[in-house]
Parts: C-alpha cells; sequence; structure tokens
C-alpha cells in the first residue's frame, strides 16, 4: 500500500542547532533557559536537552538546543536530542578547552558553525597536578578555531563577569546576542534576562559589556596568545639611586644587551634576597658563564643562579610575609572593600631542619647529630603553628626572624646551600668549555630544585639524578637533547615515573 | 532538601484540560501520572530521574490533595515491593529508579509482582543512563523485562508521546494484569517541551480505602502450586491480551512514505534520531514527513508479530534500529519473518555498531549505508556526491588531541570528603598502599587523579561487603569506603553486619555528608535537616554501634586532615579484634552553600558584622611544585602563569570561587608542604571595637614595616 503514495513535499528548513560547552557548576543550564526562554519569546517552537547525571560535578557537559520557525500550522516538529556532528550553527564554549572539546567532537564545521568562546581557562586536574607546567598551550585551539569554524568570537567573558559581579552565563548570553549569531534584537535578550527577576541589574552589566566586547571583537579580532609564557615582565637594567646597586648596575650592563633583562631581574631577587654584596657575588658568577660569549648560556645562568642564591629560606618566608606590600596585595586578591577588615593567618609547620638550618652553622650541625637534643627539640618545635600576622605578638615573632638576615651567612643552611650551588656551577663551567648546550642543560636543571620538605627532597633527588646522567652523556653530540628530555619527564609526573623511563631508555644505548 | 527545588514549576501540575505545559521531560511524566489516577508514587533517587523524585518531592501538597500517596524509598527494592499494593487492589501505583542498576536492586520484588500479576496498573518508571555521560555499567533494561515478563514501553522521546505512554501503560497493565515498564532515556528525561493538559484525577480508590477493607487472594501469592499457574497464566492469558491491547490501542506508529519497498523498524526512543538522520539524506523534514516508512515501537516489548509481518512483507530490505546488546529485538524479528515466511532481508547491528549509543553520527553513517545500499538513486544528490573536507584538519586535530585535557567530574570546591582522601594518601605514604574497596557515591571521583584511591565497585552500599573476601589475617587490613546513601540504602546489613558476623578485622570508612549527596542532595535518615515529611537525624554511629560493632570513631569536621589521619592510622594498627568503623562527618558543600549564603548575604545587608573566610596563595612563596593541588585537586586551587621571569613553572593560585572549607591550611600542616598558603579573614560590618583594635595593630605594624622598607632598596 505503500508504494502507491505520491513523494510529500519536504519542508527543506533546517532546524537552528546550538551546542552549549560547559563544565559543571558553571551554570550552563541557566543560559540555556534564557535561550530557550529567548526563542520562544520570538514566537520560535524550541526544545532543549542535557545529560547532567554526575558530570554536574565539576565535569564537562554539552546542552543541546534546537529551534525552528513555526510554519503556522500548528504541527510540532522533530527535533533532534544531541547535536549532529557538521550541522551546529552555534557552538557555545564556557571555557577555552570545551571549545577545542567540541571542535574534537565534530560539532565545528566552516561553512556553518558560529563558535563563541571564553577565552579564559579553568586548568582540569591533569594540568595542574603536573610539577612542571602541564598546562595545555591555548594557542593551539585559538588556530584550529579559526580554521575550523565560519566565525570565531572569543574574548575572556570570565573576566566581564567578575567585573560584573555576575555569573559567566549573562556575559555569554551577551556575546551571543552580538549581531550574526541569532536573528533577534538585543532587546528581546534583555528581557529575557530581566523576566527571570534574579540578580537582574549585575546580569544585564555582564551582558551589555558582554555585548559590546563582541561587537568590537567581530569588527577587529585581536591576536591569539602565542603560548603560556608570554607574560613574563622583565625590570629594566637601570640605576635607583644607591651608590652600591648602581655600581653593580653599571657592570651589569657590560654584559651582552639580550641578556640584560634576565640580569636585571636576578640581580634585584638575590640584593632583595641578602645585600648589595650578594648581588656582587651573583654577578661573579654570571659573568663565568659570560665569558663564553654564548647568550643563551649568560641568560640560563642569569636565571638559575639567582633562583638558586635566593633560596627559600625561614628568614625569607618571614620578610615576605611581613611586607607592607604583602598585606596591601592580600586585600587585593580577597577583593575586601575599604570598609572591611582583613586578618591573615598563615599556616606553618616549621621542622628541625628549618630550625637548624637556620642557627650558626656550628651549632646546627651539633644539634644534627645530637640524636638526643634533636629528639627534645623536635617534640617541642615539630609541629603545625596558626600564625596570625595581623596581630602584633605573632607580627613581631616573625618580624625578628626576617631581622636575621644579617646573619644569613653565618647559618647552617647557607652553608650547604652555597656549596651545593659551587659544585653544580664548577660542572657547568667545565662542560660549557666543550659543549655550551649541555652546560646550558645542566643549569636548567636547577629547576627541578622546588618546594619544601619532603618536595623539595623529591626534587633534589631527580636534580641529582640528572647530574649523573649528564656525566654519562658528556661526550655525545646529542647529550643536551637527551638532557632536555630528561627534564621535560622530570616536570611530567611527581613520582619519576616518566624520568624512570627516559633513564632506561638512555641507559639502553649508553 | 534537594539541590534543586521545583517549588514553582510544581504549580503547572494543577494544569486543567487542553492547557498548554512546558516544560522538562520528569515534570510531564508526573503529570501523566496524575492526569491517570495514580493512588501512590514511590522510588529511589538517581539520574536521570533524580528530578522525578525532586519534583514529586516538592508536588506534596498537590499530591496529598488528590489523596495521592508518596514515598521516599529506601532502596529500589523497596520502590518495587511498594507495588503490592496494586495485585489485590484495583489501585494504580507508580515507582521510579534509575536502571538498570536499580533494577538489579529491586529485581527480586519486580520477578514476584510480575508472577502473582497485579490488579491496578503497576507502571514502573526507569531512568535510562545509558551512554555519554553515563556513570553506570552499559546494559539493557530489557532483559529484565523479558526474564520476568514485563511490559516494556519505550515512547518516542517527547512529552506527547511521553504522557500517552504513561496513560496506556496503566491500561496495558489493567488488561493484562501485568507490570509496565515505562524506560525513559537520560536525554528524554531532561528534554524541555510541550504538550496539553488533561484535568488531575483522584484514585478511582485510594490506598486508604484498600487499607480500611483488606482482601486477599492465595492464588495471588508466590507459592506451588500458584507459581506454577502464574507461569501458564502469564503465556495462555496475559500475553495475548496485552498483545490485543497494543493492535487495538495503535501503541506502535506507522509512519507512512512513498519508497514503500524498504522500510526502518525503530525502537520509539530512536525516532527522532532516526528522522534527523534522514532528514540529512534528503528523505525526511523537520515535521516528521518521511519518505521511507516506519515501524515506530513504542513498545518493544512484547512485540506484535502480525505489525511486524505486515511492515516487512513485500519490501525489499528492512533496517531495524536498536540500541544495546544483546540483539534481543533483532533476534525477535527474525524469527519472526521466518515463522511467517518473509524472505525480506533484515538489517541491523550489520550496519549499526553492536554496542554502544547510538549517536546522531552513528545513526547518520548506518541508516546512510542502509540507503545506499537499496535506494541509492533517491539519495539527494549533494548528499550522494558529498565530498566536502573534514571540518577538522589533520593538524589542528592533533594539536587539539595534545592539548584538550580530559575533564572527568570531581569533587565540588569545599567538598568535605576532599581532606578524607588527602589524609588516606598521607597514611598511605606512611603505611603504604592498602586494598581499598571503593563503593558509589561521590567519593567515588578518589579514583581519580589526584588521589587514584580505590581498586573496584560492586555496587551500591556494597564497599564493605566487596572487602569480604580479605577478611584473612596478613599485616595489612582492608579498607572499605561507603557514603551514606550506600549505608541507609543496604550497606548496614550487607557491609556492616556482615563484618560483625564474620569477625572482619578491615577498615570501613563511612562519608557521611548530611545527604544523598551525588543524586541531587534529598534527604536521608542521617540528615541533619528537619523535613516536614520525613524522620531524619538518625545517627549512622549508633545504627553501627547497635549492629555490635565495638570500635567506632566519628569524626564531625572532616577538614582536620591531622585528625583523620590519625584516626585512620588507629585503624589500620588498633588490636581491637572486629571491624574497625570511622564515620566522617561534614555537610557535602553544595548544600550548605546554598543553605548559607542568603542568609549570609542577609545578615551582611542588615549590617550585622559578618566574618568571610578564603584562602589565598602567597605567589612569592610558591614555588610552583603543585604538591598541594596532587593532595586536593579542588577546582578554586588552581595554577596561573606567573609574570617572574625567574619562574619557569606556573605558580599555585585561589580564586574568588574560594568558600573557605579549611582543606588547603590543613593539608599544608599534615603534609608540611609549604608556608604559602594563608587564609584571609574579611570581617564585614566591622564593629567599633574591631576598628579600634585594627587601628592599634596597623599603627604598630605599619610602624615596623615601615622602618624596615625604609632601610629596603627599592628594587624595581
Amino acid at each position: 500500500m505503500d508504494a502507491v503514495l505520491s513523494p510529500p513535499t519536504l519542508d527543506t528548513r533546517r532546524p537552528t542547532s546550538i551546542a552549549v560547552m560547559a563544565m559543571g557548576g558553571q551554570g550552563g543550564g541557566v543560559l540555556v533557559d534564557w535561550i530557550v526562554a529567548l526563542i520562544e519569546s520570538q514566537g520560535w517552537l524550541v526544545q532543549s536537552t542535557s545529560v547532567p547525571g554526575v558530570a554536574q560535578r565539576t565535569g564537562a557537559t554539552i546542552y543541546y538546543v534546537e529551534a525552528i520557525e513555526s510554519d503556522g500550522s500548528g504541527r510540532r516538529p522533530v527535533l533532534s536530542l544531541m547535536p549532529v556532528p557538521g550541522e551546529v550553527d552555534i557552538v557555545i564554549g564556557a571555557e577555552l578547552m570545551e571549545a577545542g572539546r567540541a571542535m574534537q567532537r565534530g560539532l565545528v564545521s566552516p561553512d556553518r558553525t558560529t563558535l563563541i568562546a571564553s577565552s579564559h581557562r579553568a586548568y582540569a586536574v591533569s594540568e595542574k597536578i603536573a610539577p612542571g607546567d602541564g598546562a595545555g598551550d591555548p594557542a593551539k585551539v585559538h588556530e584550529a578555531a579559526r580554521a575550523a569554524s565560519k566565525q570565531f568570537l572569543a574574548f575572556d567573558m570570565a573576566a566581564i563577569a567578575e567585573q560584573s559581579e555576575s555569573v559567566i552565563s549573562a556575559a555569554l548570553f551577551g556575546a551571543l546576542a552580538a549581531p550574526g549569531a541569532l536573528p533577534f534584537p538585543r532587546a528581546a535578550y534583555e528581557a529575557t534576562i530581566r523576566e527571570t527577576g534574579v540578580g537582574v541589574e549585575a546580569s544585564l552589566r555582564a551582558f551589555g559589556r558582554a555585548y559590546d566586547a563582541a561587537v568590537a571583537e567581530l569588527k577587529s579580532p585581536t591576536p591569539a596568545p602565542s603560548g603560556n609564557t608570554t607574560r613574563k615582565e622583565f625590570p629594566d637594567l637601570k640605576p635607583i639611586g644607591d651608590a652600591g646597586f648602581d655600581a653593580l648596575v653599571e657592570r651589569a650592563r657590560t654584559l651582552p644587551e639580550p641578556v640584560h633583562g634576565m640580569v636585571a631581574a636576578g640581580l634585584a631577587r638575590v640584593v632583595d634576597f641578602q645585600d648589595v654584596a650578594y648581588g656582587r657575588e651573583y654577578l661573579d658568577r654570571v659573568d663565568a658563564f659570560a665569558e663564553l660569549s654564548a647568550n643563551e648560556l649568560t641568560s640560563a645562568a642569569a636565571k638559575q643562579i639567582a633562583r638558586a642564591m635566593a633560596y627559600d629560606d625561614v628568614i625569607r618566608v618571614a620578610d615576605l610575609k611581613t611586607r607592607d606590600s604583602r598585606f596591601a596585595r592580600i586585600r587585593t586578591e580577597v577583593a575586601a572593600r575599604p570598609d572591611q577588615i582583613v586578618y591573615a593567618t598563615e599556616f606553618m609547620h616549621p621542622r628541625m631542619d628549618e630550625v637548624c638550618g637556620t642557627l650558626p652553622a656550628g651549632l646546627g650541625l651539633w644539634i644534627e647529630t645530637s640524636p638526643r637534643v634533636l629528639g627534645f627539640l623536635r617534640r617541642l618545635v615539630d609541629r603545625g603553628r596558626r600564625v596570625q600576622t595581623g596581630t602584633i605578638g605573632w607580627f613581631l615573632t616573625l618580624y625578628l626572624l626576617a631581622g636575621l638576615r644579617r646573619f644569613r651567612r653565618g647559618t647552617l643552611r647557607h652553608r650547604r646551600e652555597q656549596a651545593h650551588i659551587e659544585a653544580w656551577l664548577d660542572r657547568a663551567r667545565t662542560v660549557a668549555r666543550g659543549d655550551v648546550a649541555l652546560a646550558i642543560e645542566i643549569l636548567e636543571a636547577r629547576r627541578l630544585v622546588k618546594g619544601y620538605s619532603d618536595t623539595h627532597d623529591v626534587g633534589e633527588g631527580k636534580f641529582s639524578r640528572l647530574m649523573a646522567m649528564a656525566e654519562k652523556l658528556e661526550g655525545r653530540a646529542d647529550a643536551a637533547d637527551w638532557m632536555r628530555r630528561l627534564r621535560t619527564a622530570a616536570l611530567a609526573d611527581a613520582e619519576g615515573r616518566a624520568l624512570d623511563d627516559t633513564i632506561k631508555t638512555i641507559e639502553s644505548f649508553l | 532538601m534537594a539541590e534543586r527545588s521545583f517549588a514553582k514549576e510544581v504549580e503547572d501540575l494543577r494544569l486543567g484540560d487542553g492547557q498548554e505545559f512546558h516544560g522538562e521531560g520528569i515534570l510531564a511524566i508526573t503529570k501523566a501520572l496524575l492526569q491517570s489516577g495514580v493512588g501512590y508514587v514511590a522510588g529511589y533517587q538517581g539520574a536521570p530521574i533524580s528530578h522525578l523524585m525532586d519534583v514529586l518531592s516538592d508536588a506534596q501538597d498537590i499530591l496529598s490533595d488528590l489523596g495521592v500517596h508518596f514515598e521516599t524509598s529506601a532502596s529500589e527494592a523497596t520502590a518495587a515491593a511498594t507495588l503490592a499494593a496494586s495485585v489485590m487492589y484495583p489501585i494504580r501505583g507508580a515507582v521510579t529508579f534509575k536502571s538498570p542498576v536499580g533494577t538489579n536492586v529491586a529485581s527480586d520484588a519486580l520477578a514476584n509482582l510480575a508472577s502473582g500479576g497485579v490488579t491496578g496498573g503497576a507502571l514502573i518508571i526507569v531512568g535510562e543512563d545509558y551512554g555519554e555521560g553515563s556513570s553506570i555499567m552499559q546494559e539493557r533494561s530489557h532483559a529484565y523485562a523479558m526474564k520476568s515478563q514485563i511490559w516494556l514501553l519505550d515512547p518516542r522521546p517527547d512529552l506527547e508521546s511521553i504522557v500517552r505512554a504513561v496513560e496506556t501503560g496503566f491500561e496495558l497493565s489493567e488488561v493484562s494484569n501485568t507490570p509496565v515498564m515505562l524506560e525513559v532515556r537520560i536525554r528524554a528525561c531532561h528534554v524541555r517541551g510541550s504538550f496539553r493538559t488533561k484535568t488531575n484525577q483522584r484514585p478511582a480508590m485510594s490506598v486508604k480505602d484498600a487499607l480500611e477493607t483488606p482482601r486477599r487472594d492465595t492464588g495471588r501469592v508466590v507459592l506451588p502450586p500458584a507459581s506454577y499457574v502464574h507461569e501458564r497464566e502469564k503465556i495462555e492469558k496475559r500475553w495475548p491480551a496485552a498483545v490485543t491491547f497494543i493492535k487495538e490501542r495503535r501503541l506502535n506508529e506507522f509512519v507512512p512514505g512513498d519508497i514503500g519497498d524498504v522500510g526502518i523498524i525503530l525502537q520509539g526512543g530512536m525516532y527522532n534520531g532516526v528522522l534527523r538522520a534522514l532528514q540529512g539524506l534528503g528523505l525526511a523534514d523537520v515535521w516528521g514527513t518521511s519518505r521511507i516508512p516506519l515501524y515506530v515501537m513504542n513498545v518493544t516489548y512484547p512485540l506484535v508479530p502480525d505489525e511486524v509481518a505486515d511492515f516487512c512483507r513485500d519490501k525489499r530490505a528492512v533496517l531495524l534500529v536498536e540500541e544495546g546488546q544483546p540483539d534481543f529485538i533483532e533476534q525477535a524479528l527474525a524469527k519472526i519473518l521466518r515463522q511467517a515466511n518473509i524472505p525480506t532481508p533484515l538489517s541491523g547491528k550489520d550496519l549499526f555498531p553492536m554496542a554502544g549509543e547510538y549517536t546522531a553520527q552513528v545513526m547518520g553513517e548506518a541508516i546512510g549505508a542502509f540507503v545506499r545500499q537499496w535506494i541509492p538513486d533517491m539519495l539527494a544528490p549533494a548528499v550522494r556526491a558529498s565530498n566536502a573536507p573534514p571540518a577538522l584538519e589533520e593538524k589542528h586535530a592533533r594539536a587539539l588531541a595534545e592539548v584538550v585535557p580530559p575533564r572527568p567530574p570531581g569533587f565540588c570546591t569545599g567538598c568535605p570528603e576532599r581532606p578524607i582522601f588527602a589524609a588516606m594518601k598521607l597514611v598511605e605514604r606512611e603505611l603504604g598502599p592498602h586494598h581499598v574497596a571503593a563503593d558509589i557515591g561521590c567519593h567515588l571521583f578518589a579514583i581519580m587523579p589526584p588521589f587514584n584511591i580505590g581498586t573496584t565497585t560492586m555496587g551500591y552500599g556494597l564497599g564493605p561487603a566487596s572487602a569480604s573476601a580479605f577478611n584473612v589475617k596478613a599485616a595489612k587490613r582492608s579498607i572499605a569506603v561507603m557514603g551514606d546513601g550506600g549505608f541507609w540504602h543496604n550497606g548496614l546489613t550487607s557491609g556492616i553486619g556482615n563484618a560483625v558476623f564474620n569477625k572482619s578485622d578491615g577498615v570501613v570508612l563511612v562519608v557521611d555528608n548530611h545527604y544523598s549527596a551525588a543524586t541531587g542532595g534529598q534527604d536521608l535518615l542521617s540528615s541533619r535537616a528537619a523535613n516536614r515529611s520525613r524522620s531524619t537525624r538518625h545517627a549512622i554511629a549508633d545504627a553501627v554501634k547497635g549492629m555490635g560493632v565495638n570500635w567506632v570513631r566519628q569524626i564531625d569536621r572532616t577538614y582536620d586532615v591531622g585528625r583523620m589521619r590519625d584516626t585512620l592510622k588507629e585503624a589500620l594498627t588498633s588490636n581491637e579484634p572486629g571491624p574497625k568503623v570511622i564515620v566522617a562527618a561534614s555537610e557535602c558543600m553544595l548544600n550548605r552553600q546554598r543553605r548559607e549564603r542568603p542568609l549570609f548575604a542577609k545578615a551582611v545587608k542588615a549590617g550585622q558584622r559578618m566574618v568571610r573566610q578564603r584562602f589565598g596563595v602567597d605567589e612569592d612563596v610558591c614555588t610552583g611544585d603543585h604538591a598541594c593541588i596532587r593532595l586536593s585537586g579542588c577546582p578554586s586551587l588552581s595554577v596561573k602563569q606567573t609574570a617572574d621571569p625567574l619562574k619557569d613553572d606556573p605558580v599555585a593560585a585561589i580564586d574568588n570561587s574560594c568558600v573557605g572549607c579549611g582543606n588547603c591550611g590543613d593539608v599544608a600542616e599534615a603534609a608540611v608542604l609549604c608556608p604559602s598558603f594563608y587564609r584571609a579573614d574579611i570581617i564585614i560590618n566591622p564593629t567599633g571595637w574591631d576598628r579600634a583594635v585594627a587601628h592599634m595593630r596597623a599603627a604598630v605594624i605599619g610602624f615596623f614595616q615601615r622602618l624596615r622598607a625604609k632601610r629596603r632598596l627599592r628594587l624595581a
């Protein structure tokens, strides 16, 4: 009976489809409710759906909306419950990598899709837990988005939301309202927000700012960021009006111009850590590498020597915690209003290592080698302390500790650090005569030494393993290359699994 | 109080004849129940039907106005057993839970119910959690329908069809004396659409009436010889009655098409996806007009052989769209065709994948393949000669694969379960790794980075039970984790009781966050909040002691990482025989924030002195080793790229979403991490005394700060 039917007239219109890629807890549901209400207010037929489940607990999640203008017949359309790759008109990424995920899922197509993304980053756990820099390169997402979408609209909507004391949904809604995405007037969007009746003013503020930003962005797109490391700020190498320091600046200026920024940063750090004389020692150490006239080597030396010399001891921490600039910074960080009072509590857990390190070398060493004294003192010292830096008693305690700076050169810790630095630099200098690239890697390996207590020990352990490998690799043309791989591996995970693997690989051909 | 309130939406449940209802699938189901004159409703929460329970809970006034009884069941088994009220009495009853996990738990009651049969309509609404975003094993509910002989409805995923399925489902149940299962997929539960309503009906007989005039019939009790009679009755009476009803009432739909020599048979739930795929091929439009005839099975069990045969006869080929495996329907169709001697080729899992969700892409490819195979001339030219380049070039795809991180769900900002697992991590460092039996609930997020704790999950509340085999003398003890939800669901008996009886020496950690948190913050027996309609505040520790456990430790602030660690260590090393039970209790932060935030804001607005706490990191003290993050994973504790040229790696940073739970400070202290964390106490609306003290402190501290600043070189 079917065969006798004549071909029906098919309506060739496609529904407008919108996919929202969000993270659980970001308020993607609010945005979708707004979109649905907006579309309904324009007399269209709309359907939305989502897959919340446990993804609502911080995981990546997707919402999907389809809509079509009524044909006036009263028929209900059959709308899809999930996005069809290649057939999505608008994709909203509530975070940059979620926009990237949309592309991976094939939801963004060059002939059809407007991709609206907030360019801010909310780092995933896998990116945050690496001991090094585990963050994905945002430039890759921007590049792909430009190529894969019909139009790519990206700016930091999280910042707009925060400035407006609102939520990102409102900013995303503002970007969606920009001309070109949906055929609805701006007023309809604003009316939708007003209808909800909650936090209307703040939402409209964020909406308006995002709308303006989107319009500006459409006129002249801002260039994509190039990697994560673009933000480094190098100080100028210039005199400050202190005779001693200015003499060091004069001297540093004789170094090649390209390394001035790094030397300026390093010099400032070590002088701030100790004094001008310490700055002189710093320049002496850097000079020894500069003589080999390889800028990359000098730059690596300027950076890593400063880090090593300005190690984190009790005196340094106490100094940083008690500065007036820090008190001001905390107020800004926690967004305190002028009429509010802010007190900070520090979480400190001094161990006997730190106590002995801060004592004169002889005394510190004696305690360390006297088990009974050490045990007695440990019971006294070794526990968590909540230091209320804003109260006079605790402030003065830290203040006095910071004042021990003048005795620092005589402490056990300082002596150990200097010995460690010397051995390391000695090695780098020797290697530099034959293999500059390897010497750079030996210097850069210092990056592994960081953190406090156990973390510091683990870092130092990895550093030692790298030094041992450097010795084995020395003389090979690819020594520096392998050292770089070892460093990357050491920073990939805390347990050192990647490092183990790389060492195994190297040992297989050595 | 559940996470999401439907207080406003439930008002729409009062809509009458011919009015338009706009809303989510779950609300539509509720409305359909009331329109059908349901007498009682029960269920157990779990995605995707958590919100159905929340809606019912928020609609209690409307329900009691109509004389409808509603219960939040202790488990899915309880919910299913509730349907016993429809065995002897002509009362319509509905229960709901997540499938197939809930169906697993309920299966004993369901099998008994199905054996004796029902008088009043009995509807089991199962929320299908299959495919994207699912949190459970991937299985079908279909097998349950077949094994116990329960009819299975799989309506088209739009509100009108779902509502119709509820209404006809009750009738089907009554004419065939068989319980009916209504399967709703996750997207359909959350789909927002509209339908025309009818006036709510009071149940013809209420449970109160039944209770006051009890009836019995041993012929309905599952015991020989009645059980043998039941089985014959199922086949001889109930099945034919169901098939007749399905046919007469046209529960399955035939969509005509002009290309009549092929056809597509589909589960109702697949309808929108199939239509969209056909639209992509130029063979259908958005209003449901199709050029290929469709047979839409809104009832997927039992099948109606006549309908199948009629649809397939005279066709050159038929495609079956059946999601999930095993391919029960395909096997059944093949048998129907064979027996009717119809030679039409049947495609199905040869073109579709055997396993996995039928996504838009899968649907498009498989239906496209069928069309290309049988009616290539009917394809739109653009589709036929499609040589569109891939949307994403290879190099970009590779680049994205490198940088886009996986983002699985995890503990929320300030979650009280985070410090429990941070403490377990610290214990692991001292005593080595242990066998950790995990369970279902938010605490299962610990299996992922950064904690990587937990070996197996054997089902809700079965954490301690799944450690049973490890009850032997050894140098280490097993640790079993279970949430408060799982504890009351069955863990008290299956885990604690079992451990006491078998003299287990293992450690059981009960995570008590005051709610059934993972499913949306519903109350349970041990919830602390006063609940108007339920009895709460029954302490877990009391229940555990009552079960015969002697070693019980209650921790009322899980954020105390040091104490948590020491208690765990004690449990792992104590000489006391028998199970060691730790109840780690702190309120779910999502719920706490929702409760406290408005009150806080109100107090601030009223000018009261309030203290807000949040944490921060001193950027210049942080060395970027991220050890703190490896013991946390909190969304508000992240990293940020620093402008300091001497730092190669990003430093830790806490954003303004921090709720000041205290985990960061406690972990830094207990794990001896680093001194870069600080807690800021922000005094809002300070009193005169506050201001005076602050002024005095600032004067003294400022004096010393200026003194040192003067001596310090002004660098940069």
